[in-house]
């Protein structure tokens, strides 16, 4: 069985992560097009890339808006979690479930709906647009993980911070929230990396300025180029860099 | 700081339950009072009631002649020790314990100052900078209490504070929590099930049973002469002998009707009121006392539990004259 299990594993991560390999390996092509054969190895489509304005452009307004919407999803999903965990209202079972359930919404249809609500308010696509479409499928996910995260303890800490004159807000901000700060920053980095490679609302929702996953698209549109694998792998290269701190900081804190 | 507590006639209701149909009780300044009964009599929620965690369905609760109705817990001039200790695990003992001065504005330098007297008051001088984590069940209890004291309030409750600790810590425990109670002044509401904690602890105990005052007194009085039935069996183990018109299966004994209520240490081969011949089913030897089941020679059906000196074991069968005081005849 031993060796089956070896073959196994294998086969499974490299059905996961061939594709970016492959990526990777053909944003050094030295060469015209990303297709085998690997001709050489250069880092002149990196060059070329961070030299057009439009990509770094994109890429500086992608960050702002995962940096931005991640944020005002962690205090929005947290305000909500705390509030659940604290007060039953009736019905509160069903509440919870309503707040979660955009995640299983496609993003095509959250995204359609908010250009409509949003044609309808006679407000312009552009990055605060995009950024909102991304607190809509980012909350739901912060609000989940924060709420599963509270427990007795928490509550029981919340009622002494009370009990020894904290107000609410006190309550929240030197109790709940540093108690929850390993789920507080798992929250916020996968907010950050969902939102960093979100594409379909991003490309409903922005027009002018647009994000790196839009840009990447409109360059698509001209033929494959080892450009854009090189700019794949730098969107790569800073979601996972965001994966690895979130897993580094809850680590941290465990033990 | 200290201040009387009035309970004026507090009904509780959750739903169509009624917890607490209607509790009065007056608690004097720097009085030690126990709240004793078993789970679900209602003393964790007249607790609560107290602290502001929940407000009463009717009635008033004057702390310091104060009415506190619509007060939250964080104006109350109360603090509570909570069983689960609800320490803040990402704080050092020292800023745990300053935590309600920090709430109340007081400055660093005079918070510090206050933490650390409070931290030697429960004996854990120079721990100020450790963490809740690397304390024992016992030393976080004792934090909690220190913090919960550090805010000098006017009524200190104790939730089952010692309910998480092993037997011989609890002792020890009941000892420190009476003498910094006396050092300190505070009046100390404490809720408990454990009666021996109770009378270890307590200027007055307060049974409760199904959200009512079943009795109250000081230890001695409630234990000796118990007002009712549950009572006296709650506060330790009791013999029953049924009696009408100063007759009982064994005899006439004491005069009345009811229930004659004797504990097992009130019988022995001497004493005030004869209960005749018994036959040892068994005993044991248990440290301080024998224990052994007899059936009266009388009234064979009857079983009555008594403890012996500790030198004599009876062998089971051997037949004893047995002798009983400080009777009580309960309705």
């Amino acid at each position: 069985m031993r060796p089956l299990a070896w073959a196994y594993l294998a086969a499974a991560y490299a059905f996961i992560f061939l594709p970016v390999v492959v990526l990777v390996a053909f944003s050094f092509q030295d060469g015209r097009l990303p297709v085998p054969p690997l001709r050489g190895v250069t880092l002149d489509w990196y060059a070329k890339v961070l030299s057009d304005r439009a990509v770094v452009a994109a890429l500086w307004n992608s960050l702002a808006v995962a940096a931005v919407s991640s944020l005002v999803a962690l205090v929005l999903g947290f305000l909500a979690a705390h509030a659940f965990a604290r007060v039953r209202l009736p019905g509160s079972a069903a509440l919870r479930t309503l707040i979660v359930a955009p995640m299983a919404v496609s993003s095509l249809i959250i995204g359609l709906g908010l250009l409509s609500v949003f044609n309808g308010l006679g407000i312009r696509p552009s990055l605060v647009t995009a950024g909102i479409g991304h607190v809509v499928i980012n909350l739901p996910l912060c609000f989940a993980i924060l709420y599963a995260a509270m427990g007795d303890h928490q509550r029981a800490a919340e009622r002494a911070a009370r009990d020894l004159g904290a107000s609410e807000a006190r309550v929240l901000w030197l109790v709940s929230a540093p108690m929850l700060a390993p789920a507080l920053a798992a929250a916020f980095f996968l907010s950050l990396t969902f939102s960093w490679d979100e594409f379909i609302i991003a490309f409903l929702l922005t027009r002018f300025d647009v994000t790196l996953p839009v840009e990447i698209w409109s360059m698509l549109r001209s033929g494959l180029s080892p450009a854009i694998n090189a700019v794949g792998a730098l969107v790569f290269l800073i979601s996972a860099g965001a994966v690895v701190l979130a897993e580094l900081l809850l680590l941290r804190r465990r033990t | 700081m200290t201040a009387g507590l009035t309970i004026d006639r507090v009904v509780q209701r959750f739903g169509d339950a009624v917890v607490l149909p209607g509790i009065d009780l007056e608690i004097a300044a720097g009085e030690f009072v126990v709240l004793l009964g078993p789970s679900g009599c209602g003393k964790t929620t007249l607790l609560n009631l107290i602290a502001g965690f929940a407000e009463p369905t009717s009635g008033r609760i004057l702390i310091g002649g104060r009415d506190m109705a619509g007060i939250g817990p964080k104006d109350r001039p109360t603090t509570t020790v909570f069983q689960d200790y609800a320490l803040f695990p990402h704080m050092t003992l020292a800023d745990n314990v300053a935590f309600g001065l920090r709430m109340r504005g007081v400055g660093r330098s005079a918070r510090r100052e206050r933490a650390e007297a409070m931290l030697d008051l429960v004996g854990l001088s120079g721990r100020g900078a450790a963490r809740p984590h690397e304390l024992s069940g016992g030393q976080r209890q004792r934090v909690a209490l220190a913090r919960a004291l550090a805010v000098e309030p006017e009524v200190l409750l104790l939730d089952e504070p010692l309910g998480a600790l092993d037997l011989k810590l609890r002792r020890a425990m009941q000892d420190e929590l009476k003498s910094i109670q006396a050092k300190v002044g505070t009046t100390f509401v404490h809720v408990t099930h454990d009666q021996e904690e109770a009378m270890a602890i307590a200027d007055r105990i307060v049974v409760m049973n199904e959200g009512r005052i079943e009795d109250q007194g000081p230890p001695r009085q409630v234990y000796l002469n118990p007002r009712t039935l549950f009572t006296a069996g709650f506060m330790g183990e009791i013999n029953r002998i049924p009696l009408a018109d100063g007759r009982s299966p064994l005899g006439p004994l004491v005069p009345g009707s009811g229930t004659l209520c004797l504990r097992p240490e009130a019988i022995g081969t001497e004493g005030p009121i004869a209960l005749g011949q018994a036959r040892v089913l068994e005993a044991a030897f248990f440290g301080t006392h024998v224990r052994a089941h007899v059936a009266p020679v009388a009234a064979p059906e009857l079983r009555l539990v008594v403890h012996l000196p500790q030198k004599a074991l009876p062998a089971p069968g051997e037949v004893l004259t047995l002798f009983a005081r400080d009777p009580v005849v309960l309705p």
